[in-house]
């Protein structure tokens, strides 16, 4: 087995006796208390986790924003300094090579935020197309650590505990400040559905500041269990799951997160298709109309009994009290209210297709 | 008089004559988590020594339930089906399925009580 890397915090975690998981090729807490009070505690108040295991790499140089453009599903032309936005990379076949955070630093100088689990992969891929491009691609993530503080109550822990001034600050925009000297950068952003914010900052300011927030009580630590509960409630897609080398960005339904009308990028021509002409497949939503929990695999059948897609990420909900799923289904199924069933081990349960959005997002914009 | 035995996978099985009551350790559901769902035989079905009969799921994961012995089972405890977190509650006083043995000498391949703290200090 590899070795798994650790982040910096990883003995902050062993030593809360968080549940260790590998996850991306770290070892990462997965719960400290409990996956539902973690949950819970985003929802209605403020959490904390530690995403260090996420990728930062720099582009920077006089072709920077043409070829972010070029490898990137977004636009970041017009894009002012400070300003976010999400968006793909996607491969030749119009697969997602990732998802991914673009930050625009200024004029030719981007950071790109992207999956722990595609760090390598990304990196090759992002070096391999800059080739013809006048620019430097440099992999920073081991010199980051990152922090995501989440909740309705976390620009009032922000501000108040972590004395960051962040409640300025506007859903998808960042600012570079200091904290004690060191280089930080902050962004209203988030994985949970919920406001919140995302530090990024050397290794020893990351310890410092989760140090801060433990001794506080302010901010209940959290783990990537309920990570997973709470962007799945809201409809974000998790990387290996809604996405991956061969599904599409129209097919895991992010197309608004394509720009067709700005200059050629890769991947452009299948979207452009499968736009007009429909994608083989459609990812939905599935309430279970049971107990029982289809997870990551588990087969979507239709009325005849044959499998026309999978599931892509399932639970029984926590803020919604149901049990619910995403699947990758073959599209003339992907209609709302549409009866199909789903195999979990040995048996079969109906399932209605849903929206993927169970929960309300509650940004703040 | 009953005894309870319990197996590598953390079920366990309360034996009196040739029923036996099997559920998952305190240890188990402590490892699991908070219990959302309990996937149970129904009344009449075979499990088999070593094989799955159910699950046990946590929000995160599945899983599998392994039978301690073979036999039929008599009853799945229908409590579980509304409210599973009675598992973390009390995972002894919840037993998941009661079943009839057709080998009481199965037994003799668990664990007692002693064996099994043993057993579980050295997963840790």
């Amino acid at each position: 087995m590899e070795d798994l890397k650790k982040t910096c915090l990883h003995e902050r975690h062993v030593a809360l006796g968080a549940q260790m998981s590998p996850f991306g090729g770290f070892d990462m807490p997965i719960q400290y208390k409990g996956i539902i009070e973690e949950h819970n505690a985003v929802r209605e108040a403020c959490g904390v986790f530690d995403v260090s295991h996420m990728g930062e790499v720099f582009v920077t140089g006089p072709q920077a924003e043409k070829f972010v453009n070029y490898i990137f599903t977004n636009d970041v032309a017009g894009l002012p300094d400070g300003g976010i936005l999400y968006g793909m990379m996607m491969n030749h076949d119009g697969g997602v090579v990732d998802d991914l955070l673009v930050y625009k630093r200024g004029e030719n100088n981007f950071l790109l935020v992207i999956n722990a689990s595609n760090i390598d992969k990304d990196v090759d891929w992002i070096k391999l197309q800059s080739a013809s491009f006048d620019v430097t691609v440099e992999n920073v993530s081991e010199n980051y650590g990152e922090l995501a503080v989440q909740g309705p109550e976390a620009e009032s822990v922000m501000e108040e505990i972590l004395g960051i001034h962040c409640k300025d600050l506007v859903f998808y925009t960042f600012l570079e400040s200091e904290y004690d000297g060191q280089h930080m950068i902050v962004s209203r952003t988030g994985y949970t559905g919920e406001d919140g914010f995302e530090i990024y900052a050397d290794h020893d300011t990351i310890v410092r500041l989760w140090d801060i927030l433990m001794e506080s009580g302010k901010a209940v630590p959290c783990g990537l269990g309920c990570r997973d509960t709470l962007r799945f409630e809201v409809g974000l897609p998790l990387y290996g799951d809604e996405l991956a080398d061969d599904i599409t960005p129209v097919e895991a339904c992010l197309s608004m997160f394509v720009k067709l009308d700005k200059p050629e990028f890769i991947g452009r021509d299948v979207v452009a298709r499968q736009k007009a002409e429909g994608a083989p497949r459609k990812l939905v939503g599935l309430e279970i109309l049971d107990r029982a929990i289809a997870r990551h695999g588990c087969e979507v059948l239709n009325d005849k009994d044959e499998v026309i897609g999978y599931v892509t990420t399932g639970y029984r909900g926590i803020s919604v009290d149901k049990s619910i799923a995403a699947a990758l289904i073959a599209t003339p199924y992907a209609v709302k209210d549409s009866e199909l069933k789903v195999r979990v081990r040995r048996k079969t349960f109906p399932a209605r297709v849903t929206a993927k959005k169970f929960y309300k997002k509650s940004y703040k914009k | 008089m009953s005894k309870t035995y319990y197996s590598p996978t953390h079920e366990y099985i309360t034996v009196d004559g040739n029923v036996g009551y099997i559920g998952i350790s305190d240890y188990a559901q402590h490892a699991l988590g908070n219990v959302v769902y309990v996937d149970m035989p129904e009344e009449g079905d075979e499990i088999e020594a070593g094989e799955d009969f159910g699950a046990v799921e946590s929000v995160k994961a599945a899983s599998d339930l392994i039978a301690p012995v073979s036999g039929e089972v008599l009853e799945a405890n229908e409590k579980l089906a509304d409210n599973p977190r009675l598992i973390n509650e009390d995972a002894m006083a919840n037993w998941i399925i009661k079943v009839e043995l057709s080998d009481l000498s199965q037994l003799d391949s668990l664990m007692d009580e002693e064996a099994y703290k043993a057993h579980c200090e050295a997963e840790k």
